[in-house]
């Protein structure tokens, strides 16, 4: 597959194409916002790299889903969200908890088992929370965490006050039937939550056109009455847009929405490898075209070229994400571990 | 004097649930049926018309993804109560219940709960078949992070509901229909702690120890009459609350009857009424037990349809008194 192009339906016979390879086109927002958005991308690539890196040496014990690649989708839609929202994850959650706010150094704590992390050590990479945050858990149950946004977009409209949830997962839980039971009942139910299937092309080791007649997943929102976009997930201009506009109709409505965000993992399924060659259609060229259509360079590209940024400004920013995250990984290293009480204490509630 | 009015099982849980939705505006109830008469007999008979069918909320045909929003909505604030009429249709929810509700509080460090209620309806008989007739509160026993709750008495149908609901964590309520026409005279609702609940003498007795949990309880106290025509004295426990067990009580009685028959409405291998017979081996010193402890559970395979091998299938009080009978002449 030396290009990868895209249909806006499943049903679009027409030449309606998603172009990956188009150039960010920066519109509203200020300064700041773009810059902002790009900080928090880097933040992101630099913590995977660092889990990556980690998990390579052995330091980190347990298997780490990275998200390097995916960055703008989670970057985007958090822009929209408030702190009162109510976000699900599946495994590879890193993005759309960082994107929120944590603090990376309670992320890596968490998986290096350290009483300071997000969970207190019990959670590990694949089971986070970060409630203050709007970060209402991450399992690695693919499709697990579905159902549990639709029940809690039930109780934001319940509650009345305008919060919506979010159900992060991924082109392989499309294939799970509590997705679609999901999908049906909260439209069924009419209630507040943004679907986002990042569709990475990947399950685990298997390329989607394994898996599944049609590329495209967007079709499954159309077939359950649900307004859906089809977005380009690299392009942080679109995700910014697409949220935008549909988590107003989710807020506004109470109604459900899906987002579904093309967009291609620089990992290979779990931890550091690339997994070329593990899943047919991973060849080294298409790795090499995804890394070419990368969020992040993308959108310093535009900056650099709309001069809302200089080279030598965009250099330090990285240089000081980058310290920032050193420092933030030392600190967790040097955290004491998991307490052992901790696994008693909390099978019911105390 | 007049006779006190007595209230039956059925109606009894229609009462909690609506002591829960008049007093805490966090409950609501979501499962099939819930509009309709036909499937969960007189235990919420039109509380949809008189609460509201936002709050009383009929599904599509989702057992699985209703049971995980119910479980959302606890992560989220409220107090929801997940009715499965049949628990055979339960078992689409299982990841739902064993993989979520039963294991947040760990893994989110007793940061987060599923506080949800998940109500499961024992339904079997006429010929119904394999389908709808299981009973499978074994299961949940084995998982840590659930509570199992079997009531008995018409008063604990009412009562352990309502504590059901609002302890905070997961619970498996399981009530079952042979129960729902028993009358008692109900006393004023008093809000149970679920956590301070747990196995009752409600039978007491010297010679054997009867064991058992909802429907079995009826059998147990049946067949403790029918002992008592013999000269055997049986102490009957109803064990309520299967998960987390306290096993003291049952330890007690067994220590001072020295004989022991686990009743259980459900299959005897890796069952409720195994872990029964082991705590009191592993508790109690051999010499102080004058037989090997018993149960008596449904043979080893699924629920016939035809009535005569229903007749079968299902243990009676006989079969209870048999047990106990062959434990104490042995």
């Amino acid at each position: 597959m030396k290009t990868i192009l895209w249909r806006k339906k499943a049903s679009d016979k027409s030449q309606n194409w998603i172009n990956f390879d188009q150039s960010l086109r920066l519109k509203s927002g200020s300064k700041e916002d773009q810059i902002q958005a790009l900080s928090m991308m880097l933040k992101i690539r630099i913590v995977e790299n660092k889990l990556a890196e980690n998990r390579k040496s052995g330091i980190i014990g347990g298997p780490v889903h990275l998200g390097a690649g995916q960055e703008a989708i989670a970057v985007g839609i958090s822009k929209h969200l408030r702190k009162s929202d109510r976000v699900f994850s599946g495994h590879r959650s890193h993005a759309h908890l960082l994107a929120l706010g944590t603090e990376p150094r309670r992320l890596f704590a968490e998986v290096l088992g350290k009483h300071s992390g997000l969970t207190k050590g019990m959670g590990g990479s694949m089971h986070l929370w970060d409630g203050p945050n709007g970060f209402y858990g991450s399992v690695p149950i693919v499709g697990g965490t579905v159902p549990l946004a639709v029940g809690a977009a039930l109780a934001s409209k319940f509650q009345g006050k305008g919060g919506i949830s979010v159900a992060y997962f991924g082109d392989g839980a499309i294939e799970e039937g509590v997705v679609h039971e999901s999908l049906n009942l909260a439209r069924q139910l009419q209630v507040p939550i943004l679907f986002v299937c990042e569709n990475n092309l990947f399950s685990s080791h298997m390329h989607i056109s394994q898996r599944q007649p049609l590329t495209s997943v967007a079709r499954f929102a159309l077939a359950n009455d649900i307004q859906y976009e089809m977005i380009d997930g690299n392009n942080i201009v679109s995700v910014e847009e697409s949220a935008k506009k549909l988590i107003q109709i989710a807020r506004r409505d109470n109604l459900p929405v899906f987002i579904e965000a093309v967009t291609y993992r620089h990992y290979g399924h779990v931890d550091w490898r690339e997994d070329i060659d593990v899943g047919v259609n991973r060849s080294p060229e298409d790795l090499k075209l995804w890394k070419s259509r990368d969020p992040i360079d993308r959108l310093e590209t535009a900056l650099l070229s709309n001069r809302l940024l200089d080279k030598d400004e965009l250099k330090q920013l990285k240089l000081q994400i980058s310290n920032q995250i050193d420092n933030e990984w030392d600190l967790a290293i040097q955290d004491p571990p998991v307490e052992t009480s901790s696994l008693l204490s909390d099978v019911l509630r105390r | 004097m007049s006779k006190l009015p007595t209230t039956s099982y059925g109606v009894a849980i229609r009462e909690a649930f609506s002591y829960l939705l008049n007093n805490y505006p966090e409950v609501f109830i979501i499962g099939q049926g819930l509009w309709s008469p036909w499937y969960v007999g007189n235990s919420m008979t039109d509380l949809d018309k008189e609460f509201g069918i936002k709050r009383v909320i009929d599904t599509p045909v989702s057992e699985s993804a209703c049971t995980g929003a119910a479980i959302g909505a606890a992560l989220a604030g409220m107090k929801p109560i997940m009715v499965h009429p049949r628990m055979d249709f339960m078992l689409y929810a299982m990841d739902a219940i064993v993989n979520q509700a039963a294991k947040w509080s760990s893994m989110m460090a007793g940061q987060a709960h599923a506080g949800v209620t998940i109500r499961s309806i024992i339904n079997r008989g006429g010929e119904q078949g394999a389908q709808h007739s299981q009973a499978l509160h074994s299961w949940f026993v084995h998982i840590p992070g659930l509570r199992v709750v079997m009531p008995y008495s018409v008063s604990d149908a009412r009562d352990l509901l309502i504590a059901s609901v609002l302890c905070g964590d997961p619970v498996i309520y399981i009530d079952d229909r042979w129960l729902y026409s028993n009358e008692e005279v109900l006393q004023p609702i008093v809000e149970l702690d679920l956590k301070s609940q747990g196995p009752k003498v409600i039978k007491d007795g010297t010679d054997i120890t009867l064991v058992s949990a909802g429907f079995s309880t009826q059998l147990a106290l049946e067949a403790a009459e029918k002992l008592n025509t013999q000269n055997i004295s049986a102490e009957v426990i109803d064990v309520r609350v299967l998960s987390p067990l306290s096993p003291k009580i049952i330890l007690d009685s067994v220590r001072k009857t020295g004989r022991l028959v686990a009743i259980d409405g459900g299959w005897g291998p890796a069952g409720f009424s195994s872990e029964i017979i082991t705590i009191v081996t592993e508790s109690i010193e051999p010499k102080l037990l004058k037989s090997s402890p018993k149960r008596v559970t449904l043979p080893f395979a699924p629920a016939p349809a035809a009535a005569n091998l229903e007749r079968i299938y299902y243990p009676t009080s006989d079969d209870v008194a048999r047990s106990a009978v062959n434990a104490v002449r042995r």
